[in-house]
């Protein structure tokens, strides 16, 4: 391998977003409303500035995701900076009865779906493995390795066809999801199934260090093509286009025409999570880039020029993400330890003679101390513990 | 009463799940039309339709991930694994997500997949169709993992298992696929975690499971014609195991050989080694030994014979455990 191959900048053969009538665009970047000939929204101005809320909400959870770990409240926290729009228009486009199986990093659609974000914290913090329930919110569990919740989202879209549900599933995975075996096994799956099934690629650029060329040399949305179904590009930085496209694709979906793939194209603009480090591969100057393209600011934009949101409403949506960063921040650091024993809760649904015993055996280990208060306060014995 | 093969005992039993619950579904590569390469699902796409007996892609990672899915919509998945050697690609998805998810989920989400895996050896086939990885599974945590030995087992236990709200790998011993019972499909004999004593006897006890039962049982007539009174304790369930049978056992005969076509290195047959020493060891009169199979990938089938734990070998260990 050449050194110049090594460079990411040689990716300069990235697939780039078509300027033309392909990319779904309906709020640039400027904050100007464009029409597009196959995706139109009728959307009210009280509804942009509800999305603006969750927008602006949505960011805060973030910030203080990052900030609670920076404080050594969190053990981690996988940023979605950036990707707001994607994951709002995404998650306002479900109903209720729709079922959305996310990557690690949906807060946004975790939070269109009702689910409260110190829960998400908690596994962050390490006092969970998550711990929601999926069937309350219609939002599955964070699934860590890579593309394999695709394949759940399909299992349970070919559900929906044999129950007969008014519903539809929502797979969301990144672009580096897309070289996983079990995302193109997912493809096949609901193609030859027809499973009323959208696949939510938010194409955010790098796979932690590699570039999206590392990937694919096609762009992504292309792929589905040769799946044999449709997939669409829409910039994922526009909350309009988004809703718009997914909106479209839930139904399509829901009336029996089978599966779609959406490339939302965004840009993670954080660190892939608190502990990497993009100095190491990427250019700030991609960042300012991109900061042009900021999902929040075209829509204050285009409320602002419009005359339909004025300082007081911003100020209003200010308040309320102060207030949530508040009950975040508290919820988070209120959130207790676990119990020793309790890990060997909910291993099985039936229980376990096995898990038993070693229950007890670790309990009369945990219980052998009490009888040494001194121990267990030493720095020693709290090592030991 | 009917007299079954094993095969049509677990078609059977297959049959009353699907009639049981109209949750259960079966999931696999050519278990439809063909009725599975082993014909354990004949017959169930025509009677249940296409909609509950699904030919599926061929992508073993596929039928396990959408397995999950179907759960979670509140389906009782059945899938069938080939063979135990294409069980791999679908790896991931049993190891790191139907294993975590009830844990994972805090006991909100419940698997009751069931994952049918034709194992072992002893039918000339080629490279990956006689292995033996139950103990990738009974390794890990999440999962429960069983295996039947006969078509009374064969019937019951796949509906037992069908039933289980945990996931649960079935092991089905293919070269005894077409050994012969009477079934009495009226009553189950045992739950689905009981080890059965299945020749009682005082000198040794043999501790094996599924295709290694029969083996065990025709080593122990042998050494009945010796004079010896071998104790035959077939586990069935491989995860979690039946330990009161097997320590009481061990402790009225004094000698434990364990017998499985597994590689005996860091295999269930080492597990069942360690905890009887640990809980048996005053009754103990000699080393726990291990008869299996050996530290190479299965070997090319002509070898396989003397790969496989036989009687004679079985026998062999009997006298060095009575010698010691």
């Amino acid at each position: 391998m050449t050194e110049a191959s090594r460079n990411p900048r040689e990716y300069a053969l990235l697939p780039q977003p078509s300027e033309g009538p392909e990319f779904v665009q309906l709020l640039t970047p400027e904050g100007e409303r464009v029409e597009h000939a196959d995706y139109s929204l009728d959307i009210s101005d009280d509804e942009i500035k509800d999305l603006y809320r969750d927008l602006v909400l949505v960011r805060r959870i973030d910030a203080e995701g990052t900030a609670l770990q920076r404080q050594g409240q969190l053990g981690l926290w996988a940023s979605l900076l950036g990707q707001e729009a994607a994951q709002v228009g995404a998650g306002r486009a479900l109903t209720d009865k729709d079922f959305a199986f996310p990557t690690y990093r949906e807060h946004g659609v975790a939070y269109c779906k009702g689910v409260d974000p110190v829960t998400l914290l908690g596994l962050f913090r390490g006092v969970s493995q998550g711990g929601w329930d999926p069937a309350e919110h219609g939002f599955g569990l964070y699934t860590i390795v890579i593309g394999s919740q695709t394949l759940h989202a399909t299992g349970y879209a070919m559900g929906i066809q044999r129950d007969g549900g008014d519903a539809a599933a929502i797979a969301f995975f990144g672009d580096g999801a897309t070289s996983q075996g079990d995302v193109n096994e997912a493809f096949v799956w609901a193609a030859s199934f027809n499973a009323p099934i959208v696949f939510f690629c938010q194409n955010n650029q790098w796979a932690i260090s590699e570039p999206v060329a590392r990937q694919t040399r096609i762009a992504l949305y292309h792929r589905a093509e040769g799946f044999g179904f449709p997939g669409v590009q829409v910039d994922g930085n526009d909350v309009l286009a988004v809703l718009a496209v997914t909106r479209a694709a839930l139904a399509r979906a829901r009336e029996g025409s089978g599966p779609s793939l959406i490339e939302a194209y965004t840009y993670r603009m954080a660190p892939h999570t608190t502990s990497d480090d993009p100095t190491r591969y990427r250019l700030a100057a991609d960042l300012e880039t991109w900061k042009l393209k900021d999902p929040i600011e075209r829509v204050k934009a285009y409320l602002s020029r419009n005359g339909i949101a004025d300082a007081a409403f911003f100020a209003d949506v200010e308040a309320a993400a102060d207030e949530l960063a508040a009950h975040v921040r508290e919820g988070c650091i209120g959130l207790p330890n676990p119990e020793p024993l309790s890990m060997f809760d909910h291993v099985y649904a039936g229980g376990s003679p096995l898990l038993d015993e070693e229950r007890g055996q670790l309990g009369s280990f945990l219980s052998s101390f009490e009888d040494e208060p001194a121990l267990l306060d030493s720095p020693a014995g709290a090592v030991s513990r | 009463m009917a007299t079954l093969t094993l095969g049509k005992a677990l078609n059977e039993g297959l049959r009353k799940a699907l009639e049981n619950d109209p949750k259960v579904l079966i999931m696999g590569e050519d278990v439809g039309a063909l009725g599975g390469v082993f014909r354990v699902t004949d017959g169930l796409a025509k009677d249940f339709g296409e909609d509950r007996v699904i030919d599926t892609p061929l992508a073993e990672s596929g039928i396990i991930g959408t397995a999950v899915g179907l759960a979670i919509r509140g389906f009782r998945p059945v899938c069938e694994i080939q063979f135990d050697g294409f069980v791999f690609p679908a790896f991931d998805q049993i190891v790191t997500q139907v294993a975590h998810m009830h844990y994972r989920s805090s006991g909100n989400v419940r698997l009751p997949i069931t994952i049918r895996i034709p194992y072992g050896g002893g039918i000339g086939a080629v490279e990956h169709h006689s292995e033996s990885p139950e103990a990738y599974f009974a390794h890990t945590a999440g999962l429960k993992v069983v295996t039947c030995a006969n078509p009374v087992d064969a019937y019951w236990m796949i509906q037992q298992t069908v039933a289980c709200d945990d996931p649960v790998v079935f092991f089905e011993p293919k070269r005894r696929y077409w050994d012969k019972s009477e079934v009495d499909t009226d009553a189950a004999p045992a739950g689905l975690w009981s080890a059965r004593v299945a020749r009682a006897g005082t000198d040794a006890t043999l501790i094996t499971y599924g295709p290694s039962v029969r083996t065990c049982l025709e080593a122990a007539a042998a050494a009945a014609e010796e004079g010896r009174e071998i104790e035959v304790v077939d586990l069935r369930a491989l995860s979690p195991v039946d330990w009161d049978t097997v320590f009481a056992s061990v402790r009225k005969t004094g000698h434990a050989i364990v017998v499985a076509e597994a590689p005996v290195f860091v295999s269930l047959a080492a597990e069942i080694a360690a905890r009887v020493t640990e809980h048996c060891f005053y009754s103990l009169e000699s080393p726990v030994l291990r008869v299996g199979g050996f530290s190479i990938p299965y070997p090319a089938s002509r070898l396989e014979e003397d790969y496989l734990p036989d009687l004679d070998r079985v026998l062999d260990a009997v006298d060095r455990a009575i010698a010691f």
